[in-house]
């Protein structure tokens, strides 16, 4: 089973432009990331910059409209995610609780969804065509 | 104690099904570690296996109401170690060996005492895991005695996971376990890193033995539906912990990649009805992209690490090279063939084998036509190792198919269905033999 857990921090600046994390938190978390890695269950992982530098594409009435950061209106910022291997919820759970993340911080804990996961129908549909260049937005 | 006591808790406690699946998962991220430390102290992984499980008992009564401990790996080792003295002392007459067990675990419970509940050298818990793989994978057991003991010790499967996997019966399981456990004491095999020279050969059973799990779990030979992805995903995760402690061995990589690969695939191996879908007819859209990236990354890593050697890929590094050919193609056609013509002969001269020949009959085949691979699969018909090899008639019937000789294609089928154990593979089977005889103008020789 493969899970992402995904970090909302509890950063207060984390979308000014400035923002830099602290190095002590860098270090603790660069030791867990190493952890994940040996134990073999760590597949893939980014910390995410600023939503400054970011935007945000909304779609309404068929069309879309994209919004530059900050987002002052949102209330969780992704700040990074890992992506694991585990052997059950509880496995990634547990993973996520060793996580050295500040006071405050969240994690959660989705599992990826398998093709197998879905009706019939829906995985036909989700059956890609062979052509290259139609399959970029295929996992 | 009886090696399936564990199992019993496990069962007792299902009404606490969630708590329960806590400390499951716990147990394994921790076994190893657990083990490994103590079976430091006592210098006897058996020894050190049963004090663990007796610890997750204890755990299994505690923990669900006094919740999981801060520090739960502390926990376990220290109550594992407090268990085992109390035990060990409440007996009045000794044997010789398990009074120097309770004497080193005295001394090193006095040495160690302040040190429980801090996070240990990162270096012994490394050192640790190595010698704990050597030991499960150590030559005086035999080959699914390590199997075993591995995926127990190191995987921190039960008894019962691992007889469901290899579909035999718990007890059986257990007893492999008991007697690859007496073995190794017998043999007075300790917990310690073999010499260099030692080191590599046990390094290749480990890789041995993880390949072999992987195997086990992607071709299914037995064993239920369930525990086939979940052997393949702890056979990945152990190749990964591997490589993380010796990180400079190629051939490490190469299995890495190979797996990793391999895996990539597994989704789209079967299609929706369960029936077995080839390499060159699979839905590439399903393949697994993350896991195919990081499999072409150990493989470049592999090939690094060889070319700063000066040696050129072992037996898993070519492996995992072809299977790299296919995961670069976005479609059959567009496969380079001609390289994987190349790898196999590499590999044929590092381990020759029928089964090798007759994959770069396929190769050759894709690459320069039917007829020549023919001669190639016709060359291996006697040989005594594919006499009842499945493949042989499969790989033939379809060259003779595409040659248009369906009188023959239709005869090749036909073998390579009765000699398939798998039900949904045999029917492939025979509706490939109808379609020939059909085209042969005798539709009637295929009876359903």
């Amino acid at each position: 089973m493969r899970f992402m857990m995904i970090m909302l921090p509890n950063v207060p600046g984390i979308d000014e432009e400035s923002w830099t994390p602290d190095p002590e938190a860098v270090t603790a978390m660069g030791r867990y990331n190493e952890e994940l890695s040996k134990a073999g269950v760590l597949l893939a992982l980014d910390g995410l910059q600023s939503p400054t530098k970011g935007a945000r594409v909304a779609f309404a009435g068929g069309s879309a409209s994209v919004t530059d950061g900050p987002f002052a209106e949102a209330k969780e910022l992704i700040g990074g995610y890992w992506m694991i291997e585990a052997a059950s919820k509880e496995e990634a759970v547990e993973w996520a609780s060793r996580c050295p993340a500040g006071d405050g911080d969240t994690i959660e804990v989705r599992q990826v969804f398998e093709m197998s996961d879905f009706p019939p129908e829906v995985q036909e549909a989700g059956r890609l065509s062979q052509d290259p260049p139609a399959q970029t937005s295929a996992r | 104690m009886p090696p399936d006591r564990t199992e019993e808790s496990r069962d007792r406690r299902s009404g606490d099904l969630e708590s329960l699946r806590a400390i499951e998962a716990v147990w394994r991220i921790e076994a190893a570690r657990v083990i490994g430390r103590l079976a430091r102290m006592t210098g006897d992984v058996g020894a050190a296996e049963d004090m663990a499980q007796d610890a997750l008992v204890a755990a299994l009564e505690r923990w669900p109401r006094s919740g999981v401990p801060e520090n739960p790996g502390a926990w376990l080792t220290a109550t594992a170690k407090n268990r085992a003295i109390d035990q060990l002392r409440r007996r009045r007459r000794l044997e010789s060996r398990q009074k120097q067990i309770a004497h080193e675990l005295e001394t090193a419970a006095r040495g160690e005492s302040q040190e429980i509940g801090l996070v240990r050298e990162e270096d012994e818990i490394e050192d640790d895991m190595l010698r704990l793989m050597c030991v499960t994978c150590h030559p005086v057991l035999p080959t699914e005695a390590r199997v075993a003991l591995t995926l127990r010790m190191l995987g921190g499967l039960s008894t019962r996971e691992i007889a469901r996997a290899y579909l035999v019966s718990d007890a059986t399981m257990s007893q492999r376990i008991v007697r690859a456990k007496r073995t190794l004491a017998e043999a007075q095999v300790g917990f310690e890193l073999p010499d260099t020279e030692e080191l590599e050969a046990r390094v290749g059973s480990v890789c041995e033995v993880v390949y072999l799990v992987f195997n086990e779990g992607y071709a299914a030979s037995a064993g239920e539906e369930w525990m086939r992805p979940e052997l393949c995903r702890e056979a990945l995760r152990l190749g990964r912990v591997l490589v993380g402690l010796l990180p400079h061995e190629p051939e490490l990589h190469g299995l890495v990649a190979l797996m990793e690969i391999q895996m990539s695939r597994f989704r789209a191996r079967v299609g929706p009805t369960g029936e077995p879908v080839l390499l060159t007819d699979q839905d590439r859209a399903r393949w697994d992209r993350l896991l195919a990236a990081r499999g072409l990354a150990a493989l470049e890593r592999a090939q690094t690490l060889a070319r700063e050697r000066g040696e050129a890929l072992g037996p898993y590094g070519l492996q995992a090279a072809i299977a790299a050919c296919h995961a670069r193609a976005h479609t059959t056609a567009e496969t380079d063939w001609e390289r994987i013509v190349a790898l196999y002969d590499a590999l044929a001269q590092l381990r020759p084998s029928p089964v090798v020949e007759l994959n770069r009959a396929v190769a050759v085949a894709m690459a320069w036509g039917p007829q020549s691979g023919l001669e190639l699969v016709d060359a291996l018909a006697g040989e005594p190792a594919l006499r009842d090899y499945r493949l042989l008639p499969s790989v033939r019937g379809s060259l003779l198919e595409q040659l248009g000789r369906w009188g023959e294609a239709c005869t090749e089928f036909q073998r390579a269905a009765e000699l398939t154990r798998n039900t949904r593979e045999r029917r492939l089977l025979l509706d490939r033999a109808r379609a020939c005889a059909w085209r042969g103008g005798d539709g009637d020789r295929v009876r359903r």
